[in-house]
């Protein structure tokens, strides 16, 4: 797909996916390790799913070294920002997804059930994961998740 | 959060989620398909907050990272400056030998070999800390461990006789020690604690005190930076002296009397001990010149504090005289090669940051220092020596001997690149009689010293080869090659070094084959970092284990980490960017040629980028750091809205101010050493002479009219003597906003610690 731009665009988008680039091109060599690019990806605001990441990653490694080099990085990623091919999910509907979990309509999450839900359904958490999840999220003094309350902080957070 | 209003949202959510999914099933009973979809989209949702949340962390660690490093090269400047200082500026008030050449020349230095009288020292009954009795027992360093838990501090005269006693042991060891693992239990190795006593004790209580059962080695950097170097330095050395065969320290390059000048290791000694400050500075001095280079385990094992270079030999290194080079800073007085700073400028790469031929503030132009070297030459010299009149600033630093040529040869181009810093540094005093000149010494001396300065400075980097380590600017990067090459040389298999902060306490590269551990936690700020020590038995197979000193019982999540790492990050940022503003508002002039007051994103970027030299990404910490219009350009000066300086001195001129705040710290430090009754005042005179040396080394054009104006204006009481810390306090950057914006949201909901 060739996309008409203004310069100016282009040079923004090039950019924005540079510089996410280079906070793990630990060597200054243009490269990354490809355990990293999840990470790029989701912090250039997509939300590929597991599979998603591994067909991109399939499109950009350098025959299975292990790392990935910008300049076949820059314009498969400038594609995926442009067409949004993984577009954000929208607030409400993370909220909605909380629910739909919530089976009893506590308002919150005990551990066990999110623990349980986070590990053995969709595209499954590792322990470590999981342990971050329920660290960030726990509410201190009830020992439950109040998923209204997390989303709020989750996304601010996002803006920044 | 009541169940009853949630009901109410429910049942709307209801309709909502079945008019997405087209089911008719209420979603009391989610079917199995929406349950899986809601579970991925929470993953989804979380991953992605996670990692914004590592790309966050990652920038707050290049900040850092890139200050820290920025900073090291300053201290060239000031390790420059001091000689600089010493070659023009013999005495600061005539009466002998003062605190500079003292502290930088001990060749001159009438103390040498003189053994302080400690027994003369008398200590009060008031005294309750502990008393140490020589040979040490473990009574002494179980007193010792306490009295520092309770923040009591050891008498001088226990500490210069620990000294002592450890200058003599050190004195004893090879430059390379050998330990075997036959005779011992695990070895446990620790990386650079730089002055953190917390983190000190909390590896012997995870691991054990040092003893027969237990045996350390520590490698490297025990003191700068941290609050407590004395107190964890004394713990090492007295675990030393109790037991040599089983505590083991290297040297590292903070190890060093001049990178303790700026990084607060000698502040650390002139507070504590303010009657024998300078005869203990003496002593550490002479006992981190002692300090073994490296130790070998099983024969197998290499532990240097920083790295190796193409032109580490073992042999040769562990024949050298180690306590000769007291500084890795400056190269040892007796050498008079002329070095062609030509060469090494122009094989100065540009890495992944700052130039190394930073800081002056007067970028292009060679420094009165440079150009002054240059001038000591007969036409027989020149012929011999002066090879490298080249490119722009670097013909002028070429140094020469002022003897005839026929007992120099000329120097050979070194295989490997020149270290950029070595010829700031060198040794040529101006001497107005020839005839006290000794004889040129060969190579050797050089040689000697870049053995060492590679083991104590260089960095492992994943691309092959090895070249000059600009970026600290001193020692080298050497890549797998070099590892390789040193492996198979010396018959090892691991290198284990460590001298780099890693995130998680230590990093393994090259294939496994080099190791680094780091054992400060939190270095940066709370929660940047973990520590880590390795731990290792006959099979040489090492295991880590991390730990973070934490000071709240509470354990902060990773959000809440990053957030203060991140802010304390911002502010050190924005510091550089205040001391930098004259030079800063001047090029975004040239981009705002309609005086709007704004420039585009990207331009702001470029004029960052060139005027900080820091390689950080700009573009992603705008936000943080001056604002926007409505049309999207940067009102370049909102960057400076939330800082001011402490007071307000009149006389001050923007240029000047921006100078005093960018080395605010070099200042003190010399102020601190002019200083020597530490009253806290120095002499108008002295004032005057230092601050005119200091910026003329600089480049920094000031006319004498400024400074006479301003010592005038700052000796408050009219009495011919100036209080630095009052002078100096008007250049401490003050942040008006302290508190990061994000955080005042968040402040309700959580606990901060």
């Amino acid at each position: 797909l060739i996309f008409l731009l203004s310069e100016a665009m282009a040079s923004d988008v090039h950019k924005k996916i540079k510089a996410a680039f280079k906070a793990f091109d630990y060597e200054a060599n243009n490269t990354v390790d490809v355990r990293e690019i999840g990470t790029i990806v989701f912090s250039l605001g997509c939300f590929p799913s597991q599979a998603d990441l591994h067909d991109f990653i399939a499109q950009v490694e350098e025959d299975h070294t292990g790392f990935i080099h910008l300049e076949k990085f820059l314009p498969v990623m400038t594609n995926v920002l442009l067409e949004k091919r993984f577009p954000p999910i929208p607030e409400d509907k993370l909220l909605q997804a909380f629910e739909v979990l919530d089976k009893e309509k506590k308002g919150y999450l005990e551990q066990e059930e999110l623990t349980k839900y986070m590990m053995q359904e969709g595209e499954v958490f590792t322990q470590e994961e999981m342990d971050e999840m329920l660290t960030a999220l726990t509410d201190q003094k009830d020992n439950v998740i109040y998923y209204k309350d997390v989303i709020d902080e989750l996304i601010i957070d996002n803006d920044i | 959060m009541g169940c009853g209003t949630s009901a109410v949202v429910t049942e709307t959510q209801v309709k909502r989620v079945e008019e997405a999914e087209g089911t008719c099933e209420p979603v009391r009973n989610p079917s199995p398909a929406l349950t899986m979809k809601a579970a991925v989209l929470i993953q989804r949702w979380y991953r992605r907050y996670m990692a914004h949340l590592e790309m966050r962390r990652r920038y707050t660690w290049n900040i850092f990272q890139s200050i820290e490093y920025a900073g090291e090269q300053d201290q060239l400047q000031l390790s420059s400056f001091f000689s600089f200082m010493l070659d023009n500026f013999t005495q600061l008030n005539g009466n002998g030998p003062d605190l500079i050449s003292q502290l930088l020349d001990p060749v001159l230095d009438p103390w040498l070999g003189r053994e302080t009288c400690f027994s003369c020292i008398p200590v009060p009954d008031s005294y309750t800390g502990p008393r140490l009795t020589f040979p040490l027992s473990v009574s002494d360093t179980n007193a010792l461990l306490n009295a520092f838990k309770e923040q009591q501090t050891l008498h001088a005269k226990y500490l210069l006789q620990l000294l002592c006693e450890t200058k003599k042991l050190l004195r004893q060891m090879p430059n390379i020690v050998h330990l075997s693992t036959s005779y011992t239990k695990d070895i446990t190795i620790c990386g650079d604690l730089h002055g953190r006593l917390d983190d000190l004790l909390l590896i012997f209580y995870k691991n054990g005190l040092p003893s027969a059962e237990t045996p350390y080695v520590f490698n490297g950097d025990f003191v700068d930076r941290g609050k407590k170097s004395i107190e964890v330095v004394v713990l090492l050395f007295a675990y030393f002296l109790l037991y040599p065969d089983y505590m083991h320290l290297n040297r590292g390059n903070h190890e060093d009397h001049i990178m303790n000048l700026r990084y607060g290791f000698t502040k650390e000694v002139m507070q504590k001990y303010k009657t024998h400050g300078r005869e203990i500075l003496q002593l550490f001095q002479d006992v981190f010149s002692l300090l073994p280079l490296a130790t070998v385990i099983d024969g197998k094992i290499l532990i240097v504090h920083g790295g190796i270079s193409d032109q580490t030999d073992l042999d040769f290194l562990n024949s050298v005289e180690r306590h000769k080079v007291k500084s890795a800073l400056r190269l040892p007085r007796q050498s008079f090669e002329p070095l062609d700073l030509g060469q090494s400028y122009r094989q100065t790469k540009r890495l992944r940051s700052t130039d190394g031929s930073r800081p002056n503030s007067s970028r292009n132009q060679k420094t009165p220092n440079q150009r002054r070297r240059h001038c000591q030459l007969t036409h027989q010299d020149s012929a011999a020596s002066c090879s490298s009149s080249s490119s722009s600033s670097s013909s002028s630093s070429t140094l020469c001997s002022p003897r005839s040529p026929s007992s120099l040869s000329p120097r050979p181009c070194p295989s490997s690149p020149s270290i950029h810093f070595t010829v700031n540094s060198l040794q040529v005093p101006f001497l107005d009689s020839l005839s006290s000149l000794s004889p040129p010494s060969p190579p050797q001396y050089e040689r000697e010293w870049k053995q060492i300065v590679d083991i104590l400075w260089s960095d492992p980097k994943n691309q092959d080869g090895c070249y000059p380590n600009t970026f600290r600017g001193g020692g080298c990067y050497f890549g797998p090659d070099v590892t390789q090459r040193l492996m198979l040389q010396h018959g090892l298999q691991l290198l284990i070094r460590s001298h780099e902060c890693k995130q998680e306490g230590y990093e393994l590269c090259h294939g496994g084959r080099v190791i680094t551990i780091f054992s400060a936690s939190n270095y940066y700020e709370e929660g940047s970092n973990r520590g880590a020590y390795i731990k290792m038995g006959k099979d040489l197979i090492p295991r880590f284990y991390q730990y973070q000193v934490g000071r709240g019982t509470r354990k902060l999540t990773l959000t809440q980490r990053v957030r203060v790492a991140e802010s304390s990050a911002l502010k050190a940022l924005k510091e550089q960017l205040f001391t930098h503003r004259s030079e800063l508002m001047a090029a975004f002039k040239e981009f705002d040629h309609n005086n709007t007051g704004c420039v585009s994103v990207s331009e702001w970027a470029q004029v960052l980028e060139s005027v900080l030299r820091l390689d950080l990404p700009w573009r992603t910490l705008r936000p943080h750091l001056v604002r926007l219009t409505a049309e999207g350009a940067v009102e370049y000066e909102s960057c400076f809205e939330d800082m001011g300086s402490g007071t307000q001195l009149a006389q001050v001129t923007p240029n000047l101010a921006e100078t005093l705040f960018r080395y605010r710290t070099d200042i003190e430090i010399i102020f601190n050493i002019i200083d020597k009754d530490h009253s806290g005042l120095i002499s108008i005179e002295e004032f005057r002479q230092t601050w005119r040396l200091f910026s003329a080394h600089l480049g920094v054009d000031i006319n004498n009219q400024a400074i006479d104006d301003l010592a005038r204006s700052i000796d408050f009481n009219k009495d011919g003597s100036i209080d630095f810390t009052e002078f100096l306090e008007a250049f401490r950057v003050v942040h008006k906003l302290d508190k990061y914006q994000h955080q005042s949201r968040r402040d309700s909901n959580t606990e901060r610690l």
